[in-house]
């Protein structure tokens, strides 16, 4: 067990420290004091309420796209769809807080747009599993595709139907609005900040417990590892891709509520803004285990706001760089992505 | 041998490999003379082909002194060894099955006329070295239609071809009929013959008696015999390869008291990836309390045969009944509550989810019959894989591993715990030894006679002859998708069944 533990935690471990011997080349390069910048960074982000706060939203949406991505890992399947999936999450809130009168009580209005969150994120994710088990299209490819569909697809009905003039966004909704944390505690005024992120612990506690404690969560990870295997216990592989990838979306889908729900209370083009992206890296460097995910992203999501933070010292396209740097540090050193170059090279997927 | 002065062949000394943590050689040592044939046994995992990889160049040790003809190799390169005339033939040839036997035998040193390649020279040169060696193969044939033993040949000519003295063979019989194998025989005794030394690696030990000069086993990683094979025995190898005394052959096979048909498969086709008919109409009942036999070189058919009815394929036309009842549309989890039982032909692929912890994989297929409302018991699971692993032994017996740490033969016994466990009326066991050890066999080989006395029907396929003319009531044998043959076992021996394994008869 504990043998086990390491060899997960390894390979982020050691792109962490890559990352900062590289980041520390970087800032010398520009020639400010490494010293300095992780300062800045630090009080930008976990040394003041607002920074923090900052942070905590970020991290909301990235356990969503980070749970999405690593789900389909472990069925074998590589989304990356997520940001597709997270715009259309937000659009199915929103569409579901403007249909609701304004008058509907929370208890009815949050769970109705979560719910539609939810649908709206897994119709997007069942394309590419449904085509991957009829014909066999590469989910790679489906969902990256799928994708650019859907954000065009999300801004022709609001540019054409439903935009506030002068906006890209869609009038506010009416219902179903999540609190600000500054209700709670005042010390997060100003932040983006939200009960939002209760819903994604929640979200990723449901994930592990679907995977390691369900029979279909079993199956599901079988495919994964031995789609051979799987096939001779029964367990038909592409049904299996299909209910992965739709479960996938609806996490993604979940992301959505963050914005929509707890902050601007509007869909606007473009606020996924490469979240779904993003959560390719933080489902890699999270190993694919929930637990893993939300420390993750809660990393990227410091990472990603300290970049504004030091951009007083250095330019905050440095912090993407090292985000660049840990993905690919990472990304060399998991096995999934080596099984998956494996399977490349040898035509065949594991 | 005469060489007794001259420098040895090869030495290897006080060899160390690790891989991670499995210790594949701990001071492993190896003896070879100039000009004999060498076999190298031991059980799967007992660190042969690490020993031989080292070698051969492959990888390199973490301790220990390499020799080759006198000279410290320790360490060295693939491109040194076959400089210095060392060349392995693997388990998996490595051809490329497009290019002809004289193109992939000059790869890598064509000779060439200016900028363009010389063909002709190339035909000429390799039939040239066949001749010398008496390796039968035609120059200018694809190498994708070459059967297997013709291949092997083949990779044996390209190690010839670059001037190998040394030839190491891994398995090399493991794809051969019995024709072949004696085939392969004959051109190792020739390059002996012609002053070349050849180290077999083999864990079977008639091939050791027929074909070797002297011996050095193997266990875990270790050499802890040399013999020479003129004054030795099966029983004292095999003693020498488990550590205990081991039961070789066993009990023949009882007169079983056949009831009822079982298994019944009526004019059964399955098509396959290359082959329209890769099964090509088969007929044949397992009765209750029989083994029936399946002998057969390996890719006519057998595993096509079995994936269907086991319901991983579908019939492309014909019938297949468990008992009375016809279950040719039914699929892999209708069949297996129906009462059939597989043991599948490679566990690495299709029997085991590697990463899964033994106690997971002690349920794979049973998945619903252990859970409540989608949620898996897990107190269940855990009580049914304590039970499993005490009563099929299987060691570590702990269910929580990863079925990957276990051994070969550990992991078929997870296998034969989950569909020999249980209730089933109808067995698939193919290649149920493959790859385990002595020990192993002899354990698997009890379960299937236990089963057959026990009244269930067992459909046996082995490509080793001697293991279906050990256990089984009745043998067929699969050539070309077709039995070709299907007589008791009275009937039946290694001389009568080769030829029809060719499809010579």
């Amino acid at each position: 067990m504990r043998e086990r533990i390491e060899s997960a935690l390894l390979p982020p471990v050691v792109a962490l420290l890559v990352a900062l011997v590289a980041g520390d080349l970087l800032i010398l390069a520009v020639g400010q004091s490494p010293a300095a910048v992780y300062r800045l960074l630090v009080q930008g982000t976990w040394g003041n309420w607002y920074g923090f706060g900052q942070v905590l939203y970020k991290t909301t949406t990235l356990i969503a796209t980070g749970l999405a991505v690593s789900l389909g890992l472990r069925a074998g399947l590589f989304n990356i769809g997520a940001e597709g999936q997270l715009a259309a999450g937000g659009f199915g809130a929103a569409l579901a807080g403007l249909a609701l009168p304004a008058g509907t009580p929370a208890w009815i209005a949050v769970p109705a747009c979560v719910a539609a969150a939810m649908a709206a994120g897994g119709a997007v994710g069942a394309v590419p599993g449904a085509l991957r088990a009829r014909f066999g299209a590469h989910e790679v490819i489906t969902t990256i595709m799928l994708n650019f569909i859907v954000l065009a697809l999300l801004n022709w009905i609001v540019v054409a139907h439903l935009r506030v003039p002068e906006t890209l966004h869609t009038p506010e909704i009416r219902a179903g609005a999540v609190p600000r944390l500054a209700v709670a505690w005042a010390a997060f005024h100003g932040s983006a900040a939200n009960f939002t992120i209760g819903i994604l612990l929640a979200a990723a506690l449901a994930t592990w417990w679907f995977l390691f404690r369900t029979r279909s969560g079993y199956e599901l990870r079988a495919v994964g590892l031995q789609p051979d295997a799987a096939e001779y216990g029964g367990v038909g592989a592409g049904a299996t891709w299909m209910r992965a990838l739709a479960i996938s979306g609806m996490l993604a889908g979940l992301g959505g509520v963050n914005f929509v729900l707890g902050y601007k209370h509007y869909y606007e083009e473009g606020f996924a803004g490469g979240a779904g992206f993003l959560g390719i890296a933080v489902a890699l460097v999270g190993r694919n285990h929930p637990a893993g995910v939300v420390v993750a992203a809660l990393f990227f999501a410091t990472l990603s706001q300290g970049g504004l933070a030091v951009n007083a010292l250095v330019p905050k396209q440095l912090v993407e760089v090292l985000q660049g740097v840990i993905i690919l540090a990472v990304a060399a050193s998991v096995p999934e992505v080596r099984r998956a170059i494996a399977a490349a090279r040898g035509g065949k997927r594991p | 041998m005469s060489g007794e002065r001259a420098p040895a062949a090869v030495s290897l000394e006080g060899i160390e490999k690790r891989f991670g943590a499995v210790r594949a050689n701990r001071g492993a040592s190896l003896v070879v003379a100039p000009g004999e044939i060498h076999a190298l046994v031991g059980e799967n995992g007992a660190g042969k082909s690490t020993l031989m990889r080292i070698l051969a160049g492959l990888i390199a040790p973490d301790a220990g002194r390499a020799e080759v003809d006198g000279r410290d190799v320790t360490g060295w390169r693939t491109a040194d060894a076959i400089a210095a005339g060392v060349g392995m033939v693997h388990q998996h040839f490595m051809l490329v099955p497009t290019l002809t036997v004289a193109e992939n035998v000059v790869l890598g040193r064509e000779p060439h006329r200016g900028p363009a390649l010389d063909l002709r020279r190339a035909r000429a040169e390799v039939a040239e070295v066949a001749a010398r060696y008496g390796l039968r193969v035609e120059p200018s044939r694809m190498v994708g239609e070459l059967s297997v033993g013709e291949a092997q040949r083949v990779e044996i000519l390209k190690a010839l071809f670059r001037g190998a003295r040394l030839l190491i063979l891994d398995e090399p019989t493991a794809v051969l009929s019995p024709p072949e194998v004696q085939e392969l025989w004959r051109v190792l005794r020739a390059l002996r013959a012609g002053g070349g030394t050849i180290v077999l690696i083999t864990h079977k030990l008639d091939e050791v008696m027929q074909v070797s000069d002297r011996i050095t086993v193997m266990r875990r990683g270790e050499t802890v015999a040399r013999m020479t094979t003129r004054d030795t025995t099966p029983a004292e190898i095999a003693r020498a390869m488990v550590g205990r005394e081991v039961a070789l052959g066993g009990a023949p096979p009882s007169a079983g008291t056949a009831g009822a048909p079982a298994l019944t498969v009526r004019d059964l086709v399955v098509a396959g990836a290359r082959r329209p008919r890769e099964v090509d109409g088969v007929s044949f009942t397992v009765a209750a309390g029989e083994i029936l036999g399946i002998a057969g070189v390996e890719g006519n058919g057998q595993s096509a045969l079995l994936d269907a009815l086991a319901g991983l394929r579908p019939a492309a036309s014909g019938t297949v009944m468990l008992g009375d009842r016809d279950v040719t549309a039914l699929g892999v989890r209708e069949r297996s509550a129906l009462g059939l039982a597989h043991i599948p032909e490679d566990r690495h692929r299709r029997g085991l989810v590697l990463d899964y912890s033994v106690a997971d994989n002690l349920i794979l297929g049973r998945q619903r019959a252990y859970a409540r409302w989608g949620r898996m018991d897990r107190a269940r699971i855990a009580e049914h894989a304590r039970a499993a692993v005490e009563r099929f032994d299987i060691r570590p017996a702990d269910p929580a591993l990863p079925a990957r740490a276990l051994s070969g033969g550990n992991q078929q016994k997870v296998v034969i715990a989950r569909e020999m466990g249980g209730d089933f009326t109808v067995l698939l066991a193919a290649q149920p030894t493959r790859g385990v050890d002595v020990g192993a066999i002899e354990f698997i080989h009890a379960q299937l006679r236990a089963a057959r006395a026990a009244g269930k029907a067992v459909l046996l396929v082995s490509a080793e002859l001697q293991e279906v003319l050990a256990l089984a009531d009745r043998v067929a044998v699969m050539y070309g998708g077709r039995f070709v043959g299907l007589v008791p076992r009275a009937q039946a021996s290694e001389s009568s069944l080769g030829p029809l394994m060719t499809g010579a008869a």
